[in-house]
C-alpha cells in the first residue's frame, strides 16, 4: 500500500504516549462506538506508485486523442506554449493556499495583480477580480450583481452557450429570481424581441459574442437598447477574439465575463477552466471573489494584499453576494503567463489565424453541394453549416482521426484554431466531399 | 520586484507560430477592436525569469510547514501531477463522442466508487469546482427535494455560529433564510437551541463534524434525528473529513448529502487558491436532483457550471485514493488526529487550547488571556511565525473563540517537524513577555513588512497603469 | 469617549438628531471605535424608504462589516455624499459626519438619552 505518513510505528507509539494514550482508538473516544466502522472500507487495497501509474495510464489510454480537432462549442484546442505548461507546475505556485498572509505570498499576489491588469488591458474594462470557476458561473454571478429590490428579472440571449444558460437558470432558481430567454433570429439576438422584453423589472441582459453559433453579435447596438431601458449590460466574450474584435468596453458593457480556457489551458474534458470577471469601476464593490490591491508596507515599499475583503463570505456571511472562496487561481496564473508569453503581437496572430482557418474551412465545405452556412452574419472561428448525411460524415472524419464539428439542432457547429494546418483542413474537406459524393 | 509591465520592451517577442498558410480574412470595421492592445512585450527568457522570481516569493506546503487550520495543507505528491498531465486526459474535448472518452468516464466512475464508500453516500457528482460550490450544489439538492414535494413552506436553513462563512452565504444563495444557532460552551451544537428553532419551516441543517473547533460532536445521531423528525434534511460540510475518513462515515451519522474538498482531503494541490473540486455525494432519494451538463449529458437538471467539472483535479484525487486504498485512507485520518493532539499537547503550558480535551485533526488556541498579560495579539504571534519560516495558522477563526489561532498539522508532517514547530511556539511565548514590541512589529525578515490594508481598501489600486 | 447630550441613541450604536421634522442619523464614537478604520460605506439613495429597526446601509472596515440600522421610519431626503470619498470622517468626527437625513418620519424606535447610552456602552464595553 501507498502512504504519505512519515511517522514510523515506533514514533507513533512514542507520540501516543506523549499525549497519554495507549492506542489509536482512544483518539476517537468522542465518536459513539456504534458509529465507528467495524470493517475495512470496501475499496481496493492501496498500491505502490509504480502500480498506480500503470492503472491510471491505462485509463488515459482508453481515451482517443484526435490528430485534428474541428470542434469548439466552449472548449478550444489552441496551441499551448511549452513555458505555459512548465511554470504553473512549480511547487511553490502549485502547493500554496490562498495568499492570506501577504508577507509570505507576494509572488502569488503580484501574479494575480498582473493577471487583473492584463485582463483589463484585454477587455478595456476598469477592474477584474482574481477569477471565478468558469465562464458560466461568471455570467451567473454577474447577473446576481445586477439584481436589486426593484429590478429582479434577468434576460439572456438564446444564442448564449446552452450550459451557461442552464447555469444561470440554476443560480436564479436558487435565489428565486426569474430568467427570461430572448429569442434569436438568423443565429443572432433578435433586437426587436429584446426591446419588447426590457420591462422595468429587468435588471440585466446577458449577450455572448461571438455567440454559441460562432456569430459575432451586434454587441454595441444591443448594449444601447439595454441601456435605454436602464438595465445593465453583461457581455460574455472569448478572450482570444478580443485581440481583433471590439472590446466589451467599446461595446458599452457594464460587466464583461468570459471563459478563460483558450488562454493556455488544455481542454481536459471540461476542466479546470477559468471564469474571467470584469466590471466598470462603478460596480467594483459588487464583484464577487478575491481581488488583489496595491498598497505599501510599513517601510513604504510597494506591496500587494487581498483587498476589499468586506465583500466576501468570510466577513459578510449570509449577506455576501456570493459564497465563493477557492477560485481558479492557478488557472488565472496560467492565463496571465500565456498572455505575457504570446504578447500583443502573438495574440493577434492566434486570433487572426484562427479566424482565417475557420473561414477557409467554411468556404471549402460550402463549395460541396448540399453544404451551406446556416446563418448569414459575420463569424470569428466557429460557424454552423447545414450538412446532409451528418452522422455518416462525422463518423468518416472520426475514422480518419478528425474530431468533426458538433451536431447542433439540424446543423453542425464547426471550429478551427491556429493549430490546424491547411493540409489538415484539406484532408477533412476531402473526406466530407467523398461521403457526400 | 518589478511588475511584468515594467519589464516590457516595445517590439520584443517569442517565436511560437508559423506564418498563416491560408488567406487572411478582413473583419468588417464595425466589429474591429479600436483601442490598442497594451499587453506586455517580452521574450521567453524574460517571462521565465519573471515567474521564477515570483515563485521564490511564495510559500507552498511542499516548501515547508503550513498548519493553516481548516485548510488541510497536506503534502501534494508529484505522481498526481504527472497523471493529470497525461495527454490522454489533457487533450480530450469535453464534447467528444462518448466512445472516445471511456477513460475519462472510468476516472469519474472509479473516483465515485471510492468516495461513495468513504462518505457513506449512494450518488456522486464532480461538477462543483470548489468546496463552496459543492455546498451550493448540496443545498440545491435539498431545495429541489422540498420543491418536488410541494413543500414550499420550508424557507430556513440552520447554521451553527461556529460555521465557516461559506455556509450562511450558501444558504442565502439558495434562497433560504439563515437561522444561526449559538454553540454550547464545549463548541458543539446546543441541542436545546436546535430544538427551539426546528419546525415545519426548516428545510435543513448545514453542519461540519468534526466541527470548526476540531471536536467531534458526540450528539451527532441525535442532531440528525431531530432534524429529520421535523422534515428537514442534513447537509454535511466535508471541510473536516480528513479527521474521520475510513473511521466513521457521514452517511452513518445521518447526513443526506455532503461535499468533499478533493483539494484538501484528497491531496490535490491548492494552487494558490484553486482550482479545487467539490465532489457532492447524496443518498439514493436525492440522486435524481444531481446536476448535469445540458451539452455533455442531458437537459432537465440543475447545472452549476459548464461541462462536468474540474476533471484534472479528480484525476489527481483518484491517483491519491488508489495509492492509499482501504488501509491508507484511515491511516491518514488517524495520523492527522494523532499529529494534532501531539502538537497541541507539546504547545500546551504556554499557549492554551480553547478546549482542553482530545481534539480531532485540528485545534484552536485561545490567546485572549495571553494578550491581556502581554499585549501581544494572535496577529502578532502569526506574523512572528513568518520570521521563523513557518506559515501561520488560521487567525481569528472560528468567531466563537477570541484571539484564536487554529492549527491543522495534517498527517504528512513528521514528529521532527512538529517538535520544531512546538519549540518555535514556546520561544515566541517567552519572547512576548520580554520583548512584546519586537512582536508587534513582526515580521522583520519577510518579503515585506506589514502591509497597509486600510490604504488598500480606501483607495483601491487594482491594476497597473502606465505612468 | 463622548456622548453629546443633544443626541438620542440606539442599542445598535446609531445616533439621531431631529430638527424641524427631519431626522439626521450617524454612528456613535463607541461604534466607530469598535469598527476600527472605516474604509467604505454603502448608502441608500435619496427617495428610498427606511424602516425603524431595519438596515439602511452598512459600513466596512478592513476585516468587518456592520449594518446601519435606522432608528426611524421615513423617506431618505439627503445622503452625506462626502462620506463616499472620505469614509474616514466617520472615525475622525463621528458626531459631525451625519450619514442620512430622513423626512416624513412615521415611526420611531425606543431610544436612549446620552446618560442611558453611556451606561449601556459601559456594559457592552
Amino acid at each position: 500500500m501507498g502512504s504519505y505518513v512519515p511517522a514510523t510505528a515506533a514514533e507513533r507509539r512514542e507520540m501516543l504516549q506523549a499525549i497519554g494514550m495507549n492506542s489509536e482508538k482512544e483518539l476517537y473516544s468522542d465518536v459513539p462506538a456504534s458509529m465507528l466502522l467495524d470493517k475495512p472500507l470496501n475499496i481496493p487495497s492501496g498500491m505502490s506508485e509504480l502500480e498506480v501509474r500503470a492503472k491510471v495510464e491505462a485509463m488515459a489510454a482508453k481515451n482517443r486523442v484526435y490528430e485534428t480537432v474541428l470542434r469548439g462549442a466552449g472548449a478550444y484546442d489552441h496551441y499551448i506554449p511549452s513555458i505555459v505548461k512548465y511554470i504553473p507546475a512549480k511547487e511553490e505556485f502549485l502547493t500554496a493556499y490562498t495568499p492570506y498572509q501577504a508577507e509570505m505570498s507576494q509572488g502569488i499576489l503580484q501574479s494575480i495583480f498582473e493577471y487583473q491588469t492584463m485582463i483589463c488591458q484585454l477587455t478595456g474594462m476598469d477592474v477584474s477580480n482574481a477569477s471565478v470557476y468558469d465562464g458560466a458561473t461568471a455570467a451567473a454571478e454577474a447577473a446576481a450583481m445586477c439584481r436589486d429590490r426593484k429590478r429582479t428579472v434577468t434576460l439572456v440571449s438564446a444564442t448564449v452557450h446552452p450550459d451557461t444558460i442552464n447555469t444561470i437558470r440554476t443560480y436564479c432558481f436558487g435565489t428565486n429570481h426569474e430568467l427570461r430567454v430572448v429569442p434569436c433570429k438568423d443565429g443572432r439576438t433578435d433586437p426587436e424581441a429584446l426591446k419588447e422584453m426590457l420591462t422595468p423589472d429587468v435588471a440585466s441582459m446577458i449577450v455572448q459574442s461571438p455567440n454559441f453559433f460562432g456569430q459575432i453579435e451586434d454587441a454595441k447596438a444591443l448594449g444601447e437598447i439595454v441601456h435605454a431601458a436602464k438595465a445593465q449590460y453583461i457581455l460574455s466574450f472569448n478572450p482570444i477574439s478580443l485581440a481583433i474584435l471590439a472590446t466589451p468596453k467599446e461595446c458599452g458593457a457594464d460587466i464583461a465575463v468570459g471563459e478563460g480556457q483558450p488562454l493556455g489551458l488544455p481542454m481536459a474534458w471540461g476542466g479546470p477552466y477559468l471564469g474571467i470577471m470584469t466590471a466598470s469601476s462603478r460596480m467594483m464593490r459588487k464583484l464577487p471573489g478575491r481581488i488583489v490591491g496595491e498598497t505599501t508596507d510599513d517601510a513604504g515599499n510597494r506591496a500587494y494584499v487581498l483587498s476589499l475583503q468586506a465583500r466576501e463570505q468570510h466577513i459578510r456571511r449570509e449577506k455576501a453576494s456570493s459564497n465563493i472562496c477557492s477560485n481558479e487561481a492557478l488557472c488565472a496564473l496560467t492565463a496571465g503567463l500565456y498572455l505575457a508569453t504570446v504578447g500583443p503581437d502573438g495574440l493577434r496572430q492566434v486570433a487572426k489565424q484562427s479566424m482565417a482557418k475557420a473561414h477557409y474551412l467554411a468556404d471549402a465545405l460550402c463549395a460541396i453541394p448540399g453544404v451551406s452556412l446556416k446563418y448569414s452574419g459575420p463569424f470569428f472561428h466557429e460557424f454552423v453549416t447545414v450538412l446532409p448525411k451528418r452522422d455518416e460524415v462525422l463518423s468518416a472524419l472520426d475514422k480518419a482521426g478528425i474530431l468533426g464539428g458538433l451536431p447542433v439542432e439540424d446543423g453542425v457547429l464547426w471550429c478551427a484554431t491556429e493549430k490546424v494546418t491547411k493540409a489538415q483542413l484539406d484532408k477533412a474537406v476531402a473526406i466530407v466531399k467523398e461521403v457526400l459524393a | 520586484m518589478k511588475l511584468i509591465f515594467e519589464k516590457s520592451i516595445s517590439g520584443r517577442k517569442s517565436s511560437l507560430l508559423p506564418a498563416c498558410d491560408v488567406p487572411e480574412v478582413e473583419l468588417d470595421a464595425a466589429y474591429q477592436r479600436q483601442s490598442e492592445l497594451p499587453l506586455p512585450e517580452l521574450c521567453e527568457t524574460d517571462v521565465s525569469r519573471h515567474y521564477t522570481q515570483l515563485c521564490q516569493r511564495v510559500h507552498g506546503v511542499n516548501c515547508g510547514f503550513y498548519p493553516l487550520g481548516s485548510c488541510t495543507m497536506k503534502y501534494n505528491p508529484r505522481i498526481n501531477e504527472e497523471m493529470a498531465a497525461l495527454p490522454g486526459f489533457t487533450a480530450i474535448h469535453p464534447l467528444a463522442p462518448k466512445a472516445s472518452t471511456e477513460g475519462c468516464r472510468e476516472v469519474y466512475e472509479t473516483a465515485a466508487r471510492y468516495l461513495c464508500e468513504i462518505s457513506g453516500m449512494d450518488g456522486m457528482t464532480f461538477q462543483p469546482a470548489a468546496g463552496a460550490h459543492g455546498e451550493f450544489t448540496g443545498v440545491m439538492l435539498i431545495k429541489q427535494y422540498h420543491v418536488s414535494r410541494g413543500d414550499t413552506a420550508r424557507t430556513k436553513i440552520i447554521v451553527p455560529d461556529s460555521a465557516h462563512g461559506t455556509n450562511p452565504a450558501t444558504a442565502a444563495m439558495c434562497g433560504f433564510e439563515v437561522v444561526n444557532i449559538a454553540s454550547a460552551p464545549n463548541g458543539c451544537v446546543d441541542l436545546e437551541a436546535l430544538k427551539a428553532v426546528l419546525g415545519p419551516d426548516v428545510a435543513g441543517l448545514m453542519l461540519t463534524n468534526p466541527n470548526t473547533v476540531g471536536i467531534f460532536d458526540e450528539n451527532i445521531l441525535e442532531i440528525t434525528r431531530l432534524v429529520h423528525e421535523c422534515g428537514g434534511l442534513c447537509y454535511y460540510d466535508g471541510a473536516n473529513l480528513n479527521a474521520v475518513m475510513g473511521v466513521v462515515r457521514p452517511g452513518d451519522m445521518g447526513f443526506d448529502c455532503i461535499h468533499m474538498n478533493l483539494h484538501k482531503t484528497f491531496s490535490t494541490p491548492h494552487g494558490g487558491g484553486g482550482p479545487g473540486a467539490g465532489a457532492v455525494g447524496c443518498k439514493e432519494f436525492l440522486k435524481k436532483f444531481l446536476p448535469k451538463s445540458v451539452l455533455m449529458e442531458e437537459a432537465g437538471h440543475i447545472q452549476v457550471r459548464m461541462f462536468e467539472g474540474n476533471f484534472l483535479v479528480v484525476v489527481r484525487a483518484l491517483t491519491y485514493l488508489m495509492t492509499l486504498g482501504k488501509e491508507g485512507v484511515p491511516e491518514a485520518a488517524i495520523n492527522a488526529v494523532l499529529n494534532a493532539n501531539y502538537l497541541m499537547r507539546k504547545i500546551q503550558g504556554t499557549f492554551e487550547p480553547a478546549f482542553d480535551r482530545t481534539c480531532m485533526h485540528e485545534f484552536v488556541l485561545d490567546l485572549s488571556e495571553f494578550k491581556k498579560e502581554t499585549g501581544v495579539s494572535a496577529l502578532d504571534v502569526a506574523k512572528s511565525l513568518i520570521d521563523r519560516g513557518m506559515h501561520p495558522p488560521t487567525m481569528y477563526f472560528p468567531l466563537i473563540v477570541h484571539e484564536a489561532l487554529m492549527l491543522e498539522p495534517t498527517e504528512t508532517e513528521s514528529k521532527q517537524t512538529l517538535d520544531e514547530a512546538a519549540e518555535i511556539f514556546r520561544d515566541l511565548y517567552k519572547l512576548a513577555f520580554t520583548d512584546p514590541e519586537y512582536m508587534h512589529a513582526a515580521p522583520h525578515h519577510a518579503q515585506i513588512g506589514r502591509p497597509d490594508e486600510v490604504k488598500a481598501a480606501r483607495n483601491p489600486i487594482l491594476r497597473w497603469e502606465q505612468a | 469617549m463622548t456622548y453629546p447630550n443633544e443626541l438620542l441613541y440606539t442599542k445598535s450604536h446609531e445616533w439621531l438628531k431631529e430638527t424641524d421634522g427631519v431626522a439626521e442619523i450617524g454612528i456613535s464614537e463607541f461604534a466607530q471605535d469598535a469598527l476600527g478604520d472605516v474604509v467604505f460605506i454603502n448608502l441608500p439613495e435619496v427617495g428610498d424608504e427606511v424602516v425603524a429597526g431595519e438596515a439602511f446601509g452598512d459600513v466596512e472596515s478592513v476585516k468587518a462589516v456592520s449594518d446601519l440600522q435606522s432608528p426611524v421610519s421615513g423617506i431618505v431626503c439627503e445622503i452625506n455624499e462626502e462620506l463616499i470619498d472620505a469614509p474616514e470622517m466617520l472615525n475622525s468626527d463621528p458626531y459631525g459626519a451625519w450619514i442620512i437625513r430622513v423626512k416624513d418620519v412615521t415611526d420611531k424606535e425606543e431610544l436612549m438619552d446620552a446618560d442611558a447610552y453611556e451606561a449601556f456602552c459601559a456594559e457592552e464595553g
